[in-house]
């Protein structure tokens, strides 16, 4: 596709997403949307490392509660303003990431040996953020006090009790800014140097290496980079729910989410975990209002379909979403732009 | 321009390398020659920083640079070809040598003109947009050459860049390695392919279970008695030469 034909993708995208929610007025919907956004975002802090630089992370969890928790406890223990504290938790996540990166890349772990690693650090933060009750308050998980002064909405974060429009969109606004700041970033990584030496790495790293390349640092560099994109996933999670717990922190839940909206979407893309988290929550959402309540609204049915579309999907469209978009395109072009 | 000293390098019991030595003088065509398994390609990875060796030195361009990491060594301006060749699939033929070009250049769009520059240079121009997945065998031994080349080395090893290619494609390529050696850089290859040692290089090694056993002026060294039975067997010198004067 040419860059104006993405240009011009991009444009529509973005204005239906500016646009979209003035014209839903049901807080349902509004929810709804917060969700893709997020998991888009969450999608694209994995692609960056998996989908350009080849390194499957099964453990980002790690990077998403870490960045929460380091936000909800800052306030919580030391009433740092949320505005401060969320510097704090990227670069804390960052720092993180980096750890595992510098460990795992030091020793040349590749493949489903950097996935374990990866999952194995996720699960021992899980551990710890029990356990270490005097620092992380545990399993009952921090709760931060709830600001009913429409005044203080901004300074805390907080939009509940804000003014009208703020409230009913101040979180859409943020996880969208969220959104734009880390696809832009994302876009530009993709036409400098770096990109083009994250992908080399992911193609053949000995023919990387060849070149000059410095994987190592390449690989460290992607590492950081997803970190604080997956980072801004958990300060924004903590100021929405204003809760957090060890489950929801470094559970799988959020390691899973992270790789599938990419690897549906279409890895490697920009657009992929975009794309990908529209469709997951799309067929979720779609399956439990038809399948679902015409069984009698058990819970479960919707997995169940949206499990079997995940199968045809990654079996049927190995390059995701995006191969597809690209293939009818082409089709409807008359291949004129390949 | 690279001076390799006493080099060695075992696996377990194996000597795959055992006290080479080689000099390469800058601006000339040298060639590395000899049976499979002789340890060719091991030299080539121990100059080029993938192999640490037991002992020995490799000097490029003044420098010692033994036991340097690849992509130092590349960046100081010795790259090498695999001959087990290794596009980046998913990229296009221009993507490909411009992460090559990137070593020296940072800016995207310099790196991708200066790519198109170098598929001139190796006739690939034609294939810039094709995906390097898609590449026939002899396209991508040119793309391996390509992408080294986009690096701006001063030194170029090349790993039997000839190897699987039919005698048209190998007529090509010929003139395409002469060129490049007149741009001023300095070349040492291993090959199999006789035809292209003979019309490119100066000078020729001839590497035999890991031992240096002949090195001249390529005519000669490949009528030595000793290259001819490293090839052919023991016996085959004096066979061939009793062959040669009773046809005479």
């Amino acid at each position: 596709m040419s860059e104006r034909a993405r240009l011009s993708g991009w444009t529509i995208i973005l204005l239906t997403l500016a646009l979209l929610p003035l014209y839903l007025h049901s807080a349902r919907w509004i929810d709804f949307l917060e969700m893709t956004l997020f998991v888009a975002v969450l999608g694209q802090g994995w692609n960056i490392l998996g989908g350009y630089g080849g390194q499957y992370s099964f453990g980002n969890a790690l990077l998403f509660g870490t960045g929460a928790y380091i936000q909800a406890l800052l306030q919580f223990k030391f009433g740092i303003s949320p505005w401060i504290a969320m510097w704090f938790a990227i670069a804390g996540v960052v720092a993180v990431g980096a750890m595992v990166g510098f460990l795992s890349f030091r020793y040349g772990l590749r493949g489903s040996y950097f996935a374990l690693i990866t999952l194995a650090f996720a699960e021992a933060f899980l551990v710890l953020s029990r356990s270490l009750k005097s620092i992380t308050e545990g399993g009952s998980g921090v709760q931060l006090a709830l600001n009913q002064d429409p005044a203080q909405a901004i300074a805390t974060f907080q939009f509940n009790f804000a003014g009208p429009f703020l409230k009913e969109y101040g979180f859409y606004y943020t996880i969208f800014t969220i959104l734009l700041v880390t696809y832009a970033i994302t876009w530009w990584m993709e036409r400098s140097r770096f990109g083009a030496q994250l992908v080399a790495v992911r193609e053949n790293e000995d023919a990387a290496l060849a070149l000059g390349i410095n994987t190592f640092k390449v690989k460290l560099g992607a590492i950081c980079l997803s970190s604080a994109i997956t980072a801004s996933c958990g300060v924004y999670y903590v100021q929405k729910f204003l809760f957090i717990e060890p489950g929801i922190a470094f559970g799988p839940s959020k390691s899973v989410e992270a790789l599938f909206a990419p690897i549906i979407g279409g890895l490697g893309t920009v657009v992929g975990p975009l794309l990908g988290s529209v469709f997951i929550h799309g067929v979720g959402e779609a399956t439990k209002m038809t399948i679902g309540q015409a069984l009698g609204g058990r819970p479960g049915v919707d997995l169940i379909l949206f499990g079997t579309i995940l199968i045809l999907v990654l079996a049927f469209l190995p390059r995701g979403l995006v191969g597809l978009v690209e293939a009818v395109w082409k089709r409807l072009s008359g291949g004129r732009d390949a | 321009m690279l001076e390799v000293q006493g080099i060695n390098k075992s696996f377990g019991g194996l000597h795959a390398v055992s006290d080479a030595s080689l000099f390469v003088p800058a601006g000339k065509v040298v060639s590395l020659i000899g049976p499979n398994g002789a340890g060719k390609t091991t030299l080539f990875a121990l100059i080029s920083g993938f192999l640490r060796p037991d002992s020995g030195t490799v000097i490029f361009d003044g420098t010692d640079i033994t036991g340097k990491a690849p992509h130092l060594i590349c960046q100081m301006g010795l790259v090498r070809t695999f001959q087990v060749v290794k596009p980046f699939a998913s990229l296009t033929v221009r993507e490909n040598i411009a992460v090559g070009a990137h070593t020296r250049i940072a800016d995207r769009k310099a790196a991708l003109a200066k790519a198109d520059g170098v598929a001139l240079l190796v006739g690939m121009d034609a294939m810039l947009e094709q995906s390097a997945g898609d590449l026939t065998i002899a396209g991508r031994k040119r793309l391996e050459l390509a992408r080294a080349l986009a690096t701006e080395p001063k030194l170029l090893l090349l790993d039997e860049v000839m190897a699987g290619l039919n005698a048209t494609e190998i007529a090509e390529l010929v003139p395409v390695i002469r060129t490049i050696r007149d741009t001023g850089v300095t070349i040492l290859l291993i090959e199999h392919v006789m035809q292209a040692v003979m019309s490119l290089s100066d000078y020729t090694y001839v590497l035999n279970q890991g031992v240096m056993i002949a090195e001249g002026e390529p005519k000669t060294v490949t009528s030595s008695p000793d290259v001819i039975e490293a090839y052919l067997g023991h016996g085959a010198a004096e066979r061939l030469a009793k062959m040669e004067a009773r046809d005479a």
